[in-house]
């Protein structure tokens, strides 16, 4: 199958975009890989390809004649089981980096040994439980799922051992980046779904044939695009590489073909971008010299009340009476907030009014940037909070009433839809692909 | 990159200046320190007074990279960091020992000749400069033009102030005679100057342009904007420049760039504000390696615009130059400025316009979202929108500013393709 990719490097996380030589969404993929742009941009890479094989997948069972009730089983079963098999290919690269950072301690060195391979041994056992049919996890990154499952078992070993809580966690910290920082660690599609085919029982029938039908699938890239605040560092040439403002518009178009307003609130920079029918942009303003209200305000709040950045919009949305905080400014909302709780505040009550925070400066953008247009679409990393979804139909409300208003689930990867969009014409260009229309 | 006949000419013609003003204690020649929208040169020549401007030496202390220690030694003497960085770049450059561009000394002013047009600032400025030096101060209270027209009484308000205020002062500090005569002969060569600094500025009008009308005109209007206009020195030098940039024409070359000779023109576009000077060439280096030239600025008009017909006229001396000090883009209003641009977009067939929005210049930057918005409804061209500073260092982030020009060019062009790419 011919394809093409558009990534979105941004500050927090990279996201790519697979599409067939159709144009249609083959495959998302997400990492929270940042040290190394370009072992981020092949970790997304390789997830949207995983994902795009699980769609050809799904293809492929629709055309043997399975019912729709027996394709969600199984493709949700393959699914799982394939995630439960890259967890643990990842803990074996955490487990040998844990125990070559415990090495080089000078102090505690073989408590440490000891604590890690408690740890790592347990979380192995775990694995089956973690990816049970049924269970909800918090997060798809390895970093919060093995991170938060460390920590709890950190605190038993760390007692035990009569090492210091610090030591054991610090061990983690250092090691993670290398799980990170590994295209490696996440293993191979072909190993991972063998495993999980022959874990769902499904090896030698039609399953098994049509699963391995599509991991010998060769997928050959025609194009790609790459966007974002990282994009100078993608291994991509300089004319393969677009503005996330172009990108967000086109891939906010082809997702919602009526906008004419996006709003993208991304790790470091907010955008308000005007577009017209055919997803051009026309207008936009973006923060200038600071970027206070930014996703990474959230980040740095989430950090400084030991929350994980998911857990902050559902928080907030238990307020039931927001606090009214004005500044934007990252550290000074730090200090508003340690002060907020000192006088006994409700933490969902000052998260609820950090959110309002963020989005009202959004508001000020989206006015310099001529205002809004009905349809408006919120994009980016923020647009899956839904306190600050919140805080924005308010204000939108507020300042402009009734206006359709658009949020995907896939938001997120909005910038990386528009850079494939782009790929995908200059491959038809060449001829690559078919004409686009 | 090797220099123009014209660039070492301004260079000689710089240097020979600050010669001038360190050797004034010496040689007991007088200086004048004034500004450069409403500068009264033609009238301090005639008196023979030397002038020198703050702005001037701001920019170019940004340029040499010092306004970040400058600036520091101002915030330390109380002034907070929302205050005009030319202001704050003088002072520091004052407390320093007031060290001019090439590295010279620079005499104390024997006056201080205050023309205020637009610019509020201008005021505090030198009531600071009055409290450090305690010499004299003329104020010529230009009125700001709301609705684009310079009425009789207007001109009669500021030609009333010129006889009883500032050539008093002038006569007194210089302790010379108030010469028409001699006012008249530089006012002619005013003129000259001024006709063949139109004709270069209007040469961006050609396809390519020869001239980068923004980051190369800087330099073009260095001359006129400073010291030199109302000289013979300055009548050479633009002649000279006049014929390098037909040689250019002729040879179908591009304008200038931090890399040589733009070998492809791909984006012509307005310029509304001033440059960032700390990272001057970085900034540039953002439009050139875009191919995107600079068509028409209004900055390169803040010390006279002359394109719009208006030319010192030595026939009426004290009313033309009340016209001047009228007619200075600093001092439009709103309505006239927006025209301004829309006019430049259509006329110089530019595929957009940006505007550099000054931090530290509220008067300047009061707007220019409205200005914006105006200027794409009657021209049909897509405006962008960057954030810096004059002579700042800290307000220039070049890794927005550069993401939001690639944006905006890459949006120009998408608009050019219309919707392919």
């Amino acid at each position: 199958m011919n394809y093409t990719v558009g990534v979105d490097l941004g500050s927090t996380t990279t996201k790519a975009v697979v599409l067939n030589d159709h144009g249609a969404v083959m495959g998302r993929g997400i990492t929270n890989s940042r040290s190394n742009y370009e072992v981020a941009c092949t970790v997304a890479m390789n997830e949207a390809l995983i994902n795009t094989r699980f769609s050809l997948l799904r293809a492929e069972l629709v055309s043997a004649g399975l019912s729709d009730a027996e394709l969600d089983h199984w493709i949700r079963a393959l699914e799982r089981l394939f995630r439960a098999e890259q967890y643990r290919s990842q803990l074996v690269v955490l487990t040998r980096e844990l125990h070559r950072f415990a090495r080089r301690m000078l102090i505690g060195g073989a408590a440490l040994k000891t604590a890690v391979t408690s740890i790592t041994t347990k979380m192995a056992d775990e694995v089956p439980e973690l990816y049970a049919e049924g269970t909800t996890r918090k997060s798809d990154f390895f970093r919060d799922l093995a991170g938060s499952r460390y920590m709890k078992l950190a605190e038993t070993e760390a007692g035990e051992q009569r090492l210091g809580f610090d030591q054991v966690v610090g061990l983690f910290d250092k090691s993670i980046l290398d799980v990170e920082n590994s295209a490696e660690a996440g293993g191979r599609f072909e190993d991972h779904m063998a495993a999980a085919v022959a874990a769902a029982g499904a090896a030698d029938g039609a399953l098994g044939q049509a699963v391995a039908r599509i991991a010998a699938l060769e997928l050959v890239q025609v194009g790609s695009v790459g966007t974002g605040y990282g994009r100078q560092r993608l291994p991509f040439p300089e004319a393969q590489i677009k503005s996330e403002i172009l990108c967000h518009g086109l891939g906010a178009h082809a997702m919602f073909p009526r906008t004419r307003t996006v709003l993208d609130i991304g790790g470091q920079d907010t955008k308000a971008i005007q577009i017209d029918e055919q997803g051009i942009v026309t207008s936009f303003q973006m923060n200038d010299r600071c970027a206070a209200g930014c996703g990474r305000y959230l980040g740095y709040i989430a950090d400084e009340m030991s929350l994980g950045l998911h857990e902050l919009g559902p928080l907030a949305c238990q307020s039931t009476s927001p606090v009214r905080i004005n500044s934007t400014c990252t550290v000074f909302a730090g200090a508003e907030l340690r002060e907020r709780l000192s006088l006994g505040e409700k933490r969902e009550d000052i998260l609820a009014g950090l959110h309002r925070a963020i989005i009202l400066r959004a508001m000020s953008l989206i006015a310099r940037s001529g205002g809004i247009s009905n349809e408006f679409t919120f994009t980016g990393g923020v647009a899956k909070n839904p306190a600050a979804v919140n805080a924005l139909r308010e204000l939108l409300a507020e300042n402009y009433g009734d206006l359709d208003i658009n949020i995907s689930d896939d938001s997120i990867y909005t910038g990386a839809l528009g850079a494939a969009l782009f790929a995908m014409r200059d491959a038809s260009r060449l001829g690559a692909v078919p004409a686009v229309h | 990159m090797s220099k123009d006949a014209s660039q070492v000419r301004q260079k000689d013609m710089i240097a020979r200046h600050f010669d001038r003003l360190a050797a004034a204690p010496d040689t007991g020649e007088k200086t004048a320190y004034t500004f450069v929208p409403g500068n009264l040169t033609e009238l301090l020549l005639s008196f023979d007074l030397l002038p020198v401007l703050p702005e001037i030496n701001a920019l170019q202390s940004a340029m040499r990279g010092k306004t970040a220690e400058y600036i520091a030694l101002a915030e330390k003497l109380g002034h907070s960091e929302d205050v005009c960085t030319y202001v704050k770049s003088d002072i520091g450059m004052m407390k320093s020992g007031n060290i001019g561009p090439t590295g010279q000394r620079l005499p104390e002013p024997d006056v201080l000749l205050l023309s205020y047009t637009g610019c509020f600032t201008f005021l505090k400025w030198f009531e600071l400069l009055r409290e450090e030096y305690h010499c004299p101060m003329a104020m010529l209270h230009v009125p700001y033009q709301p609705d684009g027209r310079i009425t009789p009484a207007m001109r009669d308000y500021v030609v009333k102030q010129l006889k009883d205020e500032v050539i008093p002062t002038l006569e007194r500090v210089s302790g010379r005679k108030y010469d028409e005569d001699k006012l008249k002969a530089h006012l002619t060569l005013a003129a000259q100057a001024e006709d063949d600094l139109v004709w270069v500025l209007q040469s961006a009008k050609h396809r390519p342009s020869p001239i980068d009308a923004y980051f190369g005109a800087v330099y073009y209007v260095g001359p006129i904007f400073s010291a030199f206009r109302g000289t013979e020195a300055a009548v050479e030098y633009y002649r000279t420049l006049r014929s390098e940039i037909e040689e250019r024409i002729r040879e179908g070359k591009g304008p200038v760039t931090p890399d040589g000779d733009m070998e492809q023109e791909r984006f012509r576009v307005v310029v509304e504000g001033p440059p960032n000077w700390t990272s001057f060439r970085q900034f540039w280096k953002m439009f050139s390696d875009e191919g995107a030239v600079a068509v028409a600025s209004t900055y390169t008009k803040v010390g006279g615009v002359y394109d719009q017909g208006f030319r010192h006229d030595p026939s009426r001396p004290l009313e033309t130059l009340a016209e001047y000090c009228l007619g200075c883009y600093t001092n439009l209003g709103l309505p006239t400025r927006i025209n301004l641009l829309a006019q430049y977009v259509k006329e110089y067939e530019a595929d957009g316009f940006l505007i550099n929005s000054v931090k530290s210049c509220n008067s300047f930057s009061a707007g220019q979202l409205h200005i914006l918005r105006e200027v794409e409804r009657l021209s049909g061209k897509p405006g962008g929108f960057i954030e810096s500073d004059l002579v700042d260092p800290r307000y220039f982030s070049a890794a927005n500013i550069k993401n939001r020009l690639e944006s905006y060019f890459q949006m120009l062009e998408q608009k050019r393709l219309g919707g392919a790419a």
